[in-house]
């Protein structure tokens, strides 16, 4: 166990949240708002540590795979401490809890808010919550491995932590490279957003919001009513094509940039991705039809891909939908988007492995003897790959009924519970009953707003290297 | 003494050196014959090419006339087959190598049936010394007497020690505990010190004391350690597994790393409190990974000597405060110890000593004093000897500085019913005393020969 390293990079970390903090205070400077300055406390909090702890590499460089999960679940825990201290400090959340949950919601790209008049708040603040959502997407040390050169030999175990799936892939040799041309790609994306979105005749300010909201499938907006405030289908549509764009695998858009077309359009995910897409949607749109009318296809996709790429944007109260179609939704908030996109949820790979799974051992009770592997893509899965994903799925089980319990204090009726807690596990944002499209979170009480904290970054950073943090075990010395 | 022994491996080998010298008369068998012309070359013996377990070969061999027959060939059901067969034939004594755990374990169901005198298992003696070098950090070898209560000790001397450039009388007075310093290894050359002799660093002292006291005397030299409570042991053999069990009894952490599959799982299976790590030994990088900077002791106990010296020097390099190598041959052992590791140890020998001993006690039975224990030292350049007094003599109830002992012999520890004597001048021998003596080369095998001619008296 590295601790030394484990602070310096934490110490760095620091550093670079600093430079994110005095980003919304420069927006509040073209805007005017005095609340801008809030953000220089925090930041120059943040300066400190990095001058304290992030200035001097250790001797001993060498980390391995546990202290890259540490470092990660560490850096997501202290981002959302610090990250939280503007909304508290300018008065605009007044409660630390409140704030620190909001963060959470935001560096985790849930989506869910505490807020009860989100127009109210000030540009700065409002630019600060999407923001979060933006650097959370493609994941805060994927950033700040573009920025700084961290150590070589690190790097793996780092993006191993933090990049979502059950494989882990690198594009290009070079660590750094591969993050650059991942948020390169990610910038690129929601770019094209933002000019889309001003073609539909949105303002600059709410255009870049709700790319950061789409390209993190985040979900936070700038209005109460969400998407729905709009009113408008070209908008709708456009962020429902964005958001079934940011919840695919990264690695696609790479190999499309390189020309390679072939492994894309063979590639299982992606088609069992938009296989789910396109039947929810249909289903759907038949069962809502009563409601909407001619609105409902596009009601309907917008809220599946919304759902589905645990983005969590609202166009309308699916809370008001008939049971199938709220069932549905609710199944894909679990389902989740491809692995190493920005979205959340168990993600459509570990998925196709459960099932193929299935599959796999109903043919070996029929031939004890016969070889079959599980293959996705042509790639066989490896015994480590699948006992990962068996063991994802099952601690996934045991977070979501330790939480239900925690949650059930509260004493809400069953859906609200049981939809707090698995919109927060998926990082989607809205749930059902008291927290659906049309309520929030804020009515919730301490406890459940830490148990579902805890669950947002279990979720985002896959379990694994969260529960790692909180075992002591992976903190002592090595032997 | 007429001796048979079955199988001319690693043990084999060695005891048939040892036991040419003693003048026993030795019979050898094995199927290999160019491994047997090599041995009839060397040693004065006769060779019997053929399966150890067959009657007619052992028929040939004389087998009924022997006083023992050393079962020590490859295989665990040979060597008890051939002990039994040997004792149909006559045999007065058997002995047999039995290294399978699981056949080790239920030796004592098997014992009376198949007539063994006695059960060596090399892979546990060897586990139990290195046990022993762990739990008395301080110390490169631990050799135990009178069951347990009195130990032989060997420990380098450090340079700054407090003892260093002053004689032994000088060092006993300061001294609160009572240890007795018995033999000194300087540059390969061996002494077996007088109150006169003066300590220099560098010095590997051999000292017997009883084990309680050994703490206190390292605390009073200053060469006191850290106790031993994390162990990394490279490959997953007999051995391992012995010595995993009593330092698991014992409460430390032990973490193993064996490449095998198969054997791997088994380790894991039988010991759940021990950390298994499938992987290569000689992996630097994986040594690192899994904490060899945090263990207080290394144990590389791979196939080969070649790279149990190896990982040594690596762990060597990092400063792991104790080493310990098992090397099985000899010239090899030596190097490890001119290269600064710790304590070398090897099956072979351990098993050998255990025989040998065996072997004397036998000799000496019908004597007025036993061999009870006997161990060999420096490469076999001191013994230390573990006698049981049985009845009144010449040298009971006289002053030791009255008794005329032959140089380089030195009487060691006494012990008496409950008490552990360090004897000097005023101390005297009783018949039922455990006395340990220890003396530069071998030959002593009665009691008696500790003294000068017959005259046992001085002047």
């Amino acid at each position: 166990m590295n601790r030394r390293m484990v602070i310096y990079i934490l110490g760095k970390m620091m550093g670079v949240e600093a430079l994110l903090l005095l980003l919304p205070a420069g927006i509040s400077l073209i805007y005017k708002e005095w609340d801008g300055s809030f953000f220089l406390i925090p930041a120059s909090i943040c300066l400190i540590l990095f001058a304290l702890f992030g200035r001097k590499a250790p001797a001993d460089k060498v980390i391995y795979g546990r202290e890259g999960m540490l470092i990660v679940a560490g850096a997501w825990i202290l981002w959302s401490l610090f990250g939280a201290l503007p909304f508290t400090m300018s008065g605009t959340i007044p409660s630390y809890i409140n704030a620190f949950f909001e963060t959470v919601s935001g560096f985790t790209t849930t989506g869910s808010t505490i807020l009860v008049d989100i127009e109210s708040l000030p540009k700065c603040m409002a630019f600060w919550r999407s923001f979060t959502h933006w650097i959370g997407g493609m994941g805060v040390l994927v950033f700040v491995m573009v920025l700084a050169n961290l150590d070589k030999k690190s790097s793996m175990h780092l993006l191993r932590a933090e990049v979502p799936g059950p494989e882990k892939d690198k594009l290009v040799p070079k660590m750094r490279q591969t993050a650059r041309i991942l948020y390169g790609i990610y910038l690129g994306l929601t770019a094209l957003e933002v000019i889309f979105l001003l073609i539909g005749g949105m303002n600059v300010f709410d255009a870049v919001l709700h790319s950061f909201s789409t390209a993190g499938t985040g979900g936070f907006s700038n209005y109460n009513a969400s998407i729905a405030h709009f009113n408008s289908s070209y908008i709708e549509w456009t962020i429902t094509i964005f958001m079934t764009l940011f919840g695919i695998n990264f690695n696609m858009y790479f190999l499309l940039l390189l020309r390679n077309f072939k492994p894309v359009w063979k590639n299982e995910e992606l088609r069992a991705y938009l296989g789910i897409i396109v039947a929810a949607v249909a289903i759907i749109s038949f069962n809502i039809y009563t409601i909407y009318g001619q609105d409902s296809l596009r009601t309907a996709a917008f809220q599946v891909t919304s759902v589905m790429t645990t983005t969590g944007f609202i166009s309308a109260d699916y809370t008001t939908w008939p049971m199938l179609s709220q069932c549905i939704l609710l199944f894909l908030m679990v389902v989740g988007a491809c692995a190493s996109s920005t979205g959340g949820g168990i993600k459509v790979t570990r998925f196709l492995v459960l099932l193929k799974s299935i599959r796999q051992y109903c043919r070996h009770l029929i031939h004890p003897k016969q070889v079959s592997l599980i293959q996705v893509s042509k790639r066989t899965m490896s015994s480590q790959v699948l006992y990962g994903v068996h063991a994802y799925f099952m601690s996934y089980v045991a977070i979501f009924i330790a939480s239900v319990i925690l949650v059930s204090v509260d004493n809400m009726d069953f859906a609200s519970t049981l939809g707090a807690v698995l919109t927060c596990m998926n990082n989607v944002g809205p749930g059902l009953g008291v927290v659906g499209p049309s309520g929030n979170f804020s009515s919730l009480s301490v406890l459940s707003k830490i148990v579902l904290s805890f669950d947002m970054l279990a979720g985002r950073l896959e379990i694994f290297p969260f529960l790692l943090f909180f075992n002591l075990n992976a903190w002592r010395k090595k032997f | 003494m007429k001796i048979v022994i079955i199988g001319d491996g690693k043990v084999g080998h060695r005891l048939t050196t040892q036991l040419s010298e003693e003048d026993c008369d030795l019979t050898l068998i094995d199927r290999n014959d160019i491994k047997l012309n090599d041995a009839l070359n060397k040693f004065d013996i006769i060779c019997i090419t053929g399966d150890g377990a067959d009657a007619e070969i052992q028929k040939q061999a004389k087998v009924g006339e022997a006083d023992l027959v050393i079962a020590c060939a490859s295989t665990d059901e040979l060597n008890m087959l051939s002990c039994l067969i040997a004792k149909k034939l006559g045999a007065k004594g058997t002995i047999a190598r039995v290294r399978n755990p699981v056949y080790f374990r239920q030796i004592n169901l098997l014992k009376d049936d198949l007539h063994l005198n006695m059960v060596v298992n090399p892979e546990l003696t060897a586990a139990q010394e290195i046990e022993k070098v762990i739990m008395i950090p301080e110390t490169t070898k631990v050799e135990t007497f009178m069951k347990g209560r009195v130990d032989l000790v060997e420990f380098p001397l450090k340079e700054d020690c407090k003892i260093t450039g002053l004689t032994l009388s000088k060092i006993y007075e300061t001294l609160k505990t009572k240890i007795l310093v018995c033999a000194v290894v300087r540059n390969d050359e061996v002494f077996i010190p007088d109150g006169n002799f003066v300590l220099k660093g560098g010095d590997k002292l051999h000292i017997t004391a009883p084990r309680k006291d050994l703490e206190k005397f390292f605390t009073a030299i200053g060469q006191r350690e850290q106790k031993i409570k994390n162990v990394l042991i490279c490959g997953g053999g007999h051995v391992t597994f012995y010595l995993t069990r009593a330092l698991i009894g014992s409460g430390r952490k032990v973490k193993i790393i064996e490449r095998d599959k198969d054997r791997s799982v088994l380790l894991a299976e039988a010991f759940p409190e021990a950390v298994v790590i499938r992987g290569d030994g000689t992996d630097h990088d994986l040594l690192i990974e899994e904490g060899i900077k945090d263990a207080d002791a290394l144990v590389a106990l791979t196939s080969l000597d070649e790279e149990n010296i190896i990982l040594s020097l690596f762990a060597k390099s990092l400063n792991v405060p104790k080493i310990i190598a098992k090397v099985n041959e000899e010239s090899r052992s030596k190097m490890v110890q001119n290269l600064g590791i710790d304590s070398a140890i090897s099956a072979k020998y351990a098993t050998a000593d255990l025989i040998i001993s065996y072997v004397r006690a036998r000799q000496n039975s019908l004597t007025s004093a036993n061999v009870e224990t006997l161990y060999q030292l420096v490469g076999g350049q001191i013994e230390a000897m573990e006698f049981i007094i049985q009845e009144e003599s010449e040298y009971t109830g006289v002053k030791l500085k009255d008794l005329k002992i032959k140089p380089n012999h030195l009487v060691a520890c006494i012990g008496r019913k409950h008490h552990i004597i360090i004897p000097d001048g005023n101390d005297h021998i009783e018949p039922g005393d455990s006395v340990i003596v220890v003396t530069k080369g071998n030959g002593m095998n009665d009691f008696s020969d500790l003294f000068v001619h017959k005259s046992i008296l001085s002047a």
